[in-house]
């Protein structure tokens, strides 16, 4: 087998594990777009051409809030502004790659593809370009399909779903959820007790317009006693 | 109900927005390193953002008329603590509708 083609397989067997919160978590994008009045084409034209799941959620919900366009989009691309970051630590290892493949890669950079590709660079430091994109295409495999299968399954059941699920309080959930793991720093704690303070202290601002203030503030204080604990140390 | 026409706005400028986003360093050539600030306040976005966006939700749920409901504040309760202890999101989200539906029921 070559090198590319193992490093390849490689991607795919790390990703694997992440397909146990895809398959729910797109199932529960197509369900939840779909009780929110959008038709099945719909929800995966969104799906598959935005292809960020919280921000997707984020977005589902302030658009049923009949905030403005401007509103929806600052919140949803507030939520995706942390991929910058991937962008900026996987660059290093793919300059060398050609331009279209670093653009098709782009479409695919998700939370777990960066995270499996990140570990895996660590790891082995001596991989040559062509087995990285080989590797990063492998860790996609699992998780891509997957998501738009499971919004397309989730899409086509959605309607069918009772009130009495409580559906309503699964995007809450995973969000918390999502949040709780990230919580290993005091400015990650202060930050995100701050955000929960601020957004129902604002939660009279019209249009979820509360929600981005106490976000640039939480983050801002996070960002600061984050510098300040720093330079103490 | 969505309102079709921002509906349409917004899925094509999201889509073009996230993709520039994960483009920025990606696509253009790559080591330039970004400015010591932003990075450490990038790394707190998800923790800013997403609290903020179910926090009012899930004290005042549309799905009971903005009444708070016993229900849904303990499940939100038991997720957070779940993901603290158990760094983990899936038992997280486990614990936390285990706790849902079993509240839902005793308290029906």
């Amino acid at each position: 087998m070559s090198l590319a083609r193992s490093a390849f397989f490689r991607g795919l067997s790390a990703a694997l594990p992440f397909t146990v919160i895809v398959i729910p978590f797109g199932m529960l994008f197509g369900v939840v777009a779909t009780e929110a009045g959008l038709h099945v084409w719909e929800t995966m034209v969104f799906t598959l051409s935005v292809f960020a799941g919280a921000s997707q959620f984020a977005a589902i919900q302030t658009l049923q809030e009949q905030a403005p366009a401007a509103i929806v989009l600052v919140t949803a691309l507030a939520v995706n502004l942390r991929m910058v970051m991937y962008s900026v630590a996987l660059a290093p290892h793919f300059g060398q790659a050609p331009r279209w493949t670093r653009a098709l890669m782009s479409y695919f950079l998700v939370d777990q593809t960066f995270a499996t590709a990140t570990v895996e660079f660590e790891k082995n430091p001596d991989l040559t370009t062509a087995e990285k994109v080989a590797f990063f295409f492998g860790s996609v495999t699992p998780v891509a399909p997957l998501w738009f299968a499971a919004s397309l399954a989730g899409a086509l059941i959605g309607r069918a779903v009772p009130p009495e699920w409580a559906l309503d309080f699964a995007l809450p959930i995973t969000f918390l959820a999502m949040v709780a793991p990230m919580l290993r720093s005091l400015p990650h704690v202060v930050a995100a007790g701050l955000s929960i303070l601020l957004s129902l202290a604002l939660a009279w601002m019209p249009y979820g317009t509360g929600l981005l203030v106490a976000a640039s503030l939480s983050m801002a204080a996070g960002a600061l006693l984050d510098a300040w604990m720093e330079r103490r140390a | 109900m969505i309102d079709r026409s921002t509906f349409w706005i917004v899925v094509p400028l999201l889509a073009i927005g996230t993709y520039l986003i994960r483009f920025s360093f990606l696509g253009t050539l790559g080591n330039r390193p970004l400015p010591a600030w932003a990075t450490r306040a990038l790394k707190f976005t998800a923790v800013a953002i997403l609290p903020a966006l179910v926090a009012p939700g899930v004290l005042w749920p549309a799905a009971t008329g903005g009444e708070s409901d016993p229900a849904r504040l303990t499940a939100a309760v038991v997720t957070l603590a779940t993901g603290i202890a158990t760094r983990n999101t899936l038992s997280a989200i486990a614990a936390g509708a285990a706790t849902l539906y079993a509240m839902l029921w005793v308290l029906s």
